[in-house]
């Protein structure tokens, strides 16, 4: 149906797919994605293969279907799920626990290598934890309890809380550069935290004024750290400029529902990446003539760029629509649909190299290996 | 409450009934496991089995096996709602086949992985696999068995020629042992010495698979130089076996004739004694000929009554008519089975589908498989092909509806699966909406995301009311946890405007307990949502007063005050708090309240202490000493600055 695209059903609903870095010297496109469970009596985080070194044999027939390469128990939701480094995986449960997994490379395990059990939590019960970052050695976490939590994976310890970051929940957290965070919350609000003060408030807010509409998922331009995306719960995409303002640059219609994550794509980003409750995948596509991304070109009226169809009619349909007002001519902006039609939330998705991966609530895991980027 | 008990009485009764009569009346095909909870889905009925513990070591397999048959069918099911009415028929039929063939290679490949799972264990040493796993995949079988003839007589209603070609592929691909015996015999040392050479043989002449029974048969005639003739003969009346072509430009009057000549031609090589030096061959030609007691002599290799009638049709009625099949299915059955034994619910179901008695056999199915997966989706797909529509039920309008509120309504028990459940349910007219109200309320709420998602299925379907339980019981579980900020969120996405005004008073209480407000960031940035009720109003109001006291806009700040007084936005017990608020504006160098205004101020406390004489139950909270002294230094302050005030304004006046 749609080029390159892989589905395979795992008999669990995803909440989240990574896949495993590559080493960033090498040309090498990755082959290992982990997997976290939601909302199953039992849930799993599970490391997959599409790597055709592994097992070799079935050939034709699997080729390219995601082969499981091994699994653990994971104590309440995953809420989050984050690659510390090639061996190990940070997670966030619902339970509050903020949990590092290693991956055993020689006999092909899984194994709980620490564990912050009540990191996030209620005076009196547990705080599902809502977001990971990990900037190795340094891991921050967020949860409905409104806390930051700061960790090292090389201490025992917490080395850092911020009491009350948020009255609001904090939904998902970014590293912005090494000492700083950027956090989203259910009333719509970016809050950036610098590590280096020691007071329990954040630097800066910055919010879409009078709208409160919650947002889900944040993600920084990989070059230009002043560069952010945002995705909230009317499935807009916002692209915000920390360095100015307290508005947004730009907001766009993507879905009709939560838009759950977002993401550049982490080398080549003029490509933007997005997901949704209401079953869509989008691809953002800037074609930029000049230096600056066509995210920013226009100037600072935000204004709504409206998309006019919205559902997939199961097709690959390519919706242009210029970038906001102004100098449409200049940055044109194709966005286009990633997966067949479908009505079950997906999930999350990450894309690395030419490879993307995604996981739906519909208990699939959609590969696909070529991405134009 | 009319309508819901109608509902029960409706839709319980007769389910009840189904599950009834299924436990009794059909020993032989068990439960099937595939029941909407996996749990206790299994009555084991499999004839005393023994093996009762194992059955959860079973489900831990098979159920994620299942899960994929729910999701992708799932899938498939909302594909074919979205088939527009208007399309012309003929395309719509081919949409439908297609469709039909996506359930059926959904419930194939399950049964596969069940099989494929159950090769691993049995490759293990302690490996053992219980009756429960074959008879899960035997269920599904059956359950592909019975979906593939309707297919061929319902949905694709193949036309006299067609029919058969059809009716061949489906016991073809029911019955592909062949196949593999096939490659035994031919892959052993010499394969004519196997002593499953003839079944082979007879076997694909049995299927109607010619070239391939040829084939095999040259082994023989290869080693028999001396009856080389009568082995060529027995090969020429393969060859020359006329098989219909539909696509091509033939009529069924000339394929008919056609096939007399060689149905003659067979006929006499059997009366010249052709074949008589060769009781194989013999028995093949009689086959060719349809000679039915001959075809009766091999119901090893036909296994089935009704691989018996597709036998028996190809070689004596290859262009049966739809209508005719009911007489040849019925003779069939009797001639195959045992006249002492009785028929089994999988042969019912069959002999109703050849009968074309659609209603039969899904009412059959619905007792002999005790779940609704299958009957659910096969009803509805025939309903879609406008298959059901004469029909009325004596319980309900609908019974496409009817068997999909059973299946969703199982789904929805699930754990993890009741998110599927919501499109059967949206897809069922008259009740679907009823049973989601209901059901959805019922989801735990572990997290913020389920609850959003949750509530993403509310509101898109604008279910107020259970959009405003949901974040109820969010925001009431955010206040338990001493959650303000989270609490007042979920109240104003439910427009509650009763809890949002009981946790404005929290926010208030602590400001007095405090003197500071916490969550800042949730109150500063409430915008119109501080108009849901006057006390969260208040709030924002009272805040925006202390923010602007902040950055020493104190005229602005005065002006806010007063109003929220004046306007009867304050709640009266608050008014003392309030004046207090007004005492550093009131002892400021620079006038601030204008005269007009300290009046104002006066009268307010005036009306303030005038109804502190009532007796009032939340008096004792308060000193009355400490009163007393505020309401005296407030009276001075108010007296100095209506004194200021007058003179100000008299020199400005001047």
């Amino acid at each position: 149906l749609m080029e390159g695209i892989n589905a395979k059903y795992v008999s669990q609903k995803i909440s989240k797919t990574r896949w495993r870095p590559v080493s960033s010297s090498s040309l090498q496109q990755p082959d290992i994605f982990a997997t976290g469970s939601w909302d199953n009596e039992d849930n799993k985080i599970s490391l997959w293969s599409i790597g055709d070194n592994g097992v070799s044999g079935m050939d034709d027939e699997f080729e390219g279907d995601p082969q499981l390469v091994c699994e653990y128990k994971h104590n309440g939701d995953v809420m989050d799920l984050q690659f510390l480094d090639q061996d190990r995986i940070v997670t966030a449960s619902s339970t509050g626990a903020v949990t590092i997994f290693r991956h055993n490379h020689n006999n092909q395990t899984l194994s709980v290598s620490q564990l912050w059990e009540r990191a996030h939590h209620y005076p009196c019960g547990k705080a599902p934890c809502t977001g990971v970052v990990c900037n190795s050695p340094e891991i921050v976490t967020v949860g409905e309890d409104g806390r930051i939590i700061l960790f090292r994976s090389d201490q025992e310890g917490v080395t850092r809380t911020i009491e009350n970051a948020d009255s609001s929940t904090i939904h998902a957290v970014t590293f912005l550069r090494t000492t700083e965070i950027l956090t989203v919350n259910s009333i719509g609000q970016l809050k950036l935290w610098d590590f280096r003060q020691r007071g329990n408030e954040p630097s800066q807010i910055l919010s879409l004024t009078g709208d409160r509409v919650p947002l889900h998922c944040v993600d920084r331009h990989p070059n230009q750290q002043h560069i952010v995306a945002t995705g909230g719960q009317d499935g807009m995409l916002c692209i915000w400029d920390v360095r100015q303002g307290k508005m947004p640059f730009s907001l766009m219609e993507a879905h009709s529902a939560e838009m759950w994550e977002v993401h550049f794509h982490p080398s080549n980003p003029d490509h933007l990446f997005s997901c949704s409750e209401d079953g869509s995948l989008l691809h953002w596509e800037t074609s930029s003539n000049s230096d600056t991304p066509s995210f920013l070109q226009g100037g600072r009226n935000a204004s709504i760029t409206s998309r006019s169809a919205i559902a997939p009619a199961g097709g690959n349909q390519s919706l242009i629509s210029a970038w906001l007002t102004g100098d449409s001519g200049k940055g044109r902006l194709e966005t286009t649909h990633m997966l067949p039609s479908q009505t079950l939330s997906v999930n999350s998705l990450d894309v690395l190299g030419q490879c993307l991966v995604c996981g739906t609530d519909g208990e699939a895991i959609y590969v696909n290996r070529l991405v134009p980027i | 409450m009319n309508q819901k008990k109608q509902v029960k009485h409706l839709f319980i009764e007769p389910c009840v009934n189904f599950i009834n009569r299924s436990t009794k009346q059909c020993p032989n095909l068990p439960a099937f496991v595939v029941d909407t909870k996996f749990t206790h889905g299994i009555s084991l009925s499999t004839g005393g089995c023994p093996f009762v513990h194992e059955v959860r070591k079973d489900e831990d397999i098979c159920s994620p096996i299942l899960r994929k048959l729910f999701n992708e069918s799932h899938h498939i099911f909302v594909g074919l709602q979205g088939i527009r009415d208007d399309l012309p028929s003929k395309n719509k039929k081919t949409q439908f086949v297609s469709i039909s063939k996506n359930y059926r290679s959904v419930i194939r490949a399950c049964m596969e992985e069940l099989q494929q799972v159950a090769g691993k264990v049995e490759g293990k040493s302690d490996g053992r696999i219980s009756p429960v796993f074959f008879l899960q995949v035997s269920i599904l079988l059956a359950v592909e068995l019975i979906w593939n003839l309707c297919e061929v007589l319902f949905i694709d209603a193949a036309p006299a020629g067609s029919l058969l070609l059809h009716l061949l592929d489906w016991v073809r691909l029911h019955k592909a042992d062949v196949d593999e015996k096939a490659r035994d015999v031919l892959q052993s040392e010499s394969p004519t010495e196997h002593q499953a050479y003839w079944d082979v043989v007879i076997s694909y002449v049995l299927q109607g698979r010619m070239d391939e029974a040829r084939q095999v048969l040259m082994k023989q005639a290869a080693l028999q130089p001396a009856a080389r003739g009568m082995f060529k003969l027995l090969d020429n009346l393969l060859i020359k076996m006329p098989i219909f072509n539909p696509s091509g430009a033939q009529t069924l009057t000339e394929f008919d004739v056609k096939w007399r000549h060689w149905h003659e031609e067979v006929d006499r090589c059997l009366q010249d004694q052709s074949f008589a030096s060769n009781p194989h061959l013999e028995v093949i030609c009689k086959i060719l000929v349809g000679d039915e007691d001959v075809l009766l002599e091999h119901k090893e290799l036909l296994s089935t009554w009704y691989h018996f009638l597709v036998t028996r049709l190809l070689f004596s009625h290859p262009i049966v008519k739809p209508t005719e099949l009911h007489y040849y299915a019925q003779s069939s059955m009797h001639m195959f089975l045992d006249t002492r034994s009785v028929p089994e619910p999988l042969d019912s179901i069959l002999l109703a589908a050849f009968e074309f008695d659609i209603h039969q056999v899904i009412k059959d199915c619905s007792i002999a498989l005790n779940n609704w997966w299958f009957v659910a989706h096969l009803t509805d797909l025939m309903d879609h092909c406008k298959l059901l529509q004469s029909h009325n039920l004596h319980f309900g309008s609908n019974l496409r509806e009817f068997l999909l509120l059973e299946y969703a309504s199982g789904l929805f028990t699930h754990h993890s699966l009741w998110q599927l459940a919501v499109d059967y349910f949206d897809h069922c007219p008259e009740f679907g909406r009823v049973y989601l109200e209901l059901q959805i309320e019922r989801v735990p709420l572990d997290t913020e995301r389920k609850a959003l998602k949750v509530l993403r299925i509310c509101e898109q379907r604008q279910m107020t009311e259970q959009v405003r339980s949901i974040c109820k019981i969010m925001a009431k579980g955010a206040l338990r946890n001493n959650r303000l900020g989270s609490a007042l969120s979920w109240s104003i996405r439910a427009k509650d405007a009763a809890f949002a005004t009981l946790i404005s008073e929290r926010f208030l209480q602590d400001y007095c307990a405090n003197g500071a407000f916490s969550d800042l960031d949730l109150i500063d940035n409430l915008g119109s949502a501080m108009l849901l009720s006057d006390r969260l109003t208040f709030l924002g109001k009272y805040r925006e007063f202390h923010r602007l006291y902040g950055e020493k806009c104190f005229s602005d700040a005065a002006k806010l005050l007063l109003s929220l007084m004046t306007a009867k936005i304050a709640p009266r017990t608050f008014w003392m708090t309030l004046l207090t608020d007004a005492l550093p504006l009131l002892e400021q160098k620079e006038v601030i309240f204008s005269a007009d205004q300290t009046h104002e101020l006066m009268f307010c406390l005036e009306d303030l202490t005038s109804g502190n004489c009532l007796p009032k139950p939340d008096r004792a909270m308060q000193d009355e000493d400490i009163d007393t002294t505020k309401i005296e230094i407030l009276r001075l302050a108010l007296a100095r600055n209506l004194a200021k005030a007058i003179v100000k304004e008299g020199t400005v006046e001047v």
